[in-house]
């Protein structure tokens, strides 16, 4: 289930690679063909007209990011207790924010890292802190460049399950991945 | 200046709290001196009697048992002759009496004189001029004046105490008197707010602020509400402590990866890295000289606290005992280390004797937090939870003494104890 989600993520991913917006066509002549064959009405004789449209490939972009289907979508990554390396089961996550930022170089992330309850209110900050860091880490690897990533921390103060027991903790040792324009 | 304007709008300077917190005494001290407070001739003219707020001071530090006295006829005041017969056989070993007058200024005098009948002596006297609304910080400063002739140690009475108050999605940072009255919010902000920390003048303080989405350092002038950045840098930005001489913030950056202390100077500038490990350092904290910082680091494979010369150097393992002691703070006089250890899934309290090496758990609670030496050192305020509500205990430095200041209206977490008042 989740390896088809991947290859479908891919395939979305490399499809919106592509997008005029990146390509930072020259203004004025476009080398472009027509559109679909398809779309010439029969017997009227009209010159085709292609249509270059801008605002397309931002749109798919930030939709992905918002769209349910879209991996780009899941943004929580969580941890076993005292545990702050990315497990098995969150790379995927991990590799396609980082392709998107690859895919788009002007967008940002803000990763925020987070603890359970239990102790200092200030070593839970650091523990939050190792575990965005370690996001941001993985995507440096994954060529991420270092202006497109910020690792904060948000402590035991922002939980997401508002118990005092393990079922609560465990949601709460998480990173969480911020787009720009969502923080 | 424009960053000041944007930040008032977020501040709520002198606003008057709606929840006060109350407290509630849970431990007095082994031996309690006997001590007579008549009320003050003519203090009903007060909004609150002054007598009745001195009782309260001197009792509520463990120190003492006030005596229930019946209304005498006429009634004592500074000025009568005090029958120390008469007092001894009330069983009293020291006497407090006074009066307060409208002066035609609309302004009030208040006296009082202070007997030690065991010894037969005056001990002294104060007359003070005050307006109408400042009787609580009157009897808070003769609180100060009894306690400091009969124990020989400064009173903290007139001192305050910063906390956090969390209500709904309502952060508040607010001030107190000592005694939990006269609460005033000094921020109020929809994301948390933690770890505030007194300037030494005690004018300002330092705190972290959630409200960019991410930790960030400000210093925050009382008395105007004007608040501005110490440290936004990439990254998390956190636990300010301030040098004793108030020149420098020792700060927790991630900026260079990890959480390392930094030092910094209040306004932002001249920031200095003051450590380098590959662990968690934080929770900086000076010692009273200014000489050492004490932290928290993660570096021995567990959360211990360590200190290091304050400006940088080789660090030296405090703690040893535990897999787990945090939040580290110095006692005034400099010769004791309060902290917070876990014992089993227990957080406790905990004094350690820095020259005996000897560990005393102060509490008998689980979730204790944060603990802050009163100014005198006789008290340490802590965050704690009671009933499944964030609320905030103090407990003599030999454990006895314990009292509990709560709020029905929230949570009350972070506190921070202030300095003397000049």
């Amino acid at each position: 289930m989740r390896s088809i989600g991947i290859v479908l993520m891919t395939a979305i991913l490399a499809a919106c690679s592509t997008t005029p917006e990146e390509e930072q066509a020259p203004a004025g002549v476009e080398d472009r063909k027509p559109g679909a064959p398809g779309a010439q009405s029969k017997g009227v004789d009209r010159p085709p007209v292609a249509s270059v449209d801008l605002t397309a490939g931002r749109k798919s972009a930030a939709s992905m990011l918002t769209d349910p289907n879209s991996i780009l979508s899941k943004r929580s990554i969580y941890y076993d207790f005292d545990k702050f390396d990315v497990k098995e089961e969150y790379r995927p996550l991990v590799e396609a924010h980082a392709r998107y930022l690859r895919d788009n170089p002007k967008a940002k992330i803000l990763v925020q890292g987070n603890a359970d309850e239990r102790g200092s209110r200030e070593y839970n900050l650091s523990l939050g802190q190792k575990r965005s860091d370690g996001v941001k880490k993985m995507m440096l690897l994954l060529g991420v460049r270092e202006d497109q990533v910020e690792s904060v921390s948000l402590g035991e103060e922002k939980p997401k399950a508002e118990g005092h027991d393990e079922a609560a903790w465990s949601q709460n040792r998480r990173s969480d991945i911020l787009h720009s324009g969502e923080f | 200046m424009r960053r000041v304007v944007f930040a008032l709008a977020l501040a709520v300077s002198a606003c008057q709290a709606f929840a006060q917190l109350s407290i509630e005494i849970t431990g007095a001290g082994a031996q309690r001196m006997p001590i007579a407070i008549l009320p003050f001739a003519g203090e009903a003219a007060l909004p609150a009697a002054i007598s009745t707020i001195v009782r309260a001071d001197l009792e509520r530090s463990g120190l003492f048992r006030p005596l229930e006295i019946p209304a005498l006829n006429p009634q004592p005041t500074e000025a009568s002759e005090v029958s120390y017969a008469e007092w001894r056989s009330r069983l009293a070993d020291a006497l407090v009496l006074g009066s307060v007058a409208a002066r035609p200024d609309g302004r009030f005098e208040v006296r009082f004189r202070l007997f030690d009948v065991a010894k037969q002596a005056p001990l002294g006297g104060v007359a003070y001029t005050m307006a109408r609304d400042q009787a609580r910080a009157t009897a808070h400063r003769i609180s100060d004046y009894v306690y400091e002739k009969l124990t020989g140690e400064k009173g903290v009475f007139s001192t305050r105490i910063a906390y956090v108050v969390k209500r709904g999605n309502r952060y508040e940072l607010q001030i107190a008197d000592a005694d939990g009255a006269g609460a005033e919010t000094a921020l109020a902000s929809f994301e948390p707010i933690i770890s505030p920390a007194w300037s030494p003048d005690g004018r300002r303080l330092a705190y972290v602020s959630f409200e960019n989405k991410k930790p960030v350092v400000y210093v925050h002038s009382l008395a105007d509400g004007r608040r501005h950045v110490a440290a936004n840098f990439k990254g998390s930005n956190s636990a300010p402590a301030w040098s004793p001489d108030g020149s420098k913030l020792a700060v927790v950056l991630s900026r260079e990866g990890g959480s390392q202390v930094f030092q910094v100077n209040p306004d932002g500038s001249g920031l200095r890295r003051l450590a380098s490990s590959s662990a968690i350092d934080t929770e900086p904290v000076y010692s009273p000289d200014g000489q050492y910082i004490y932290f928290t680091s993660d570096r021995g494979g567990s959360p211990q606290i360590y200190r290091m010369p304050a400006g940088g150097g080789d660090a030296q393992r405090i703690t040893f005992e535990g897999s787990y002691n945090v939040s580290p703070r110095v006692s005034p006089d400099g010769k004791r280390l309060a902290f917070v250890t876990r014992n089993g899934g227990r957080f406790q309290a905990a004094l350690l004797d820095l020259e005996t090496r000897q560990v005393q758990v102060l509490s008998d609670s689980d979730r204790d937090e944060s603990p802050s030496f009163a100014p005198n050192g006789r008290m340490i305020l802590l965050a704690t939870v009671n009933g499944g509500r964030g609320v905030l205990a103090a407990v003599s430095s030999d454990g006895r003494v314990k009292q509990r200041l709560s709020t029905t209206a929230g949570d009350v977490r972070e506190p921070s104890w202030g300095p003397f008042t000049k």
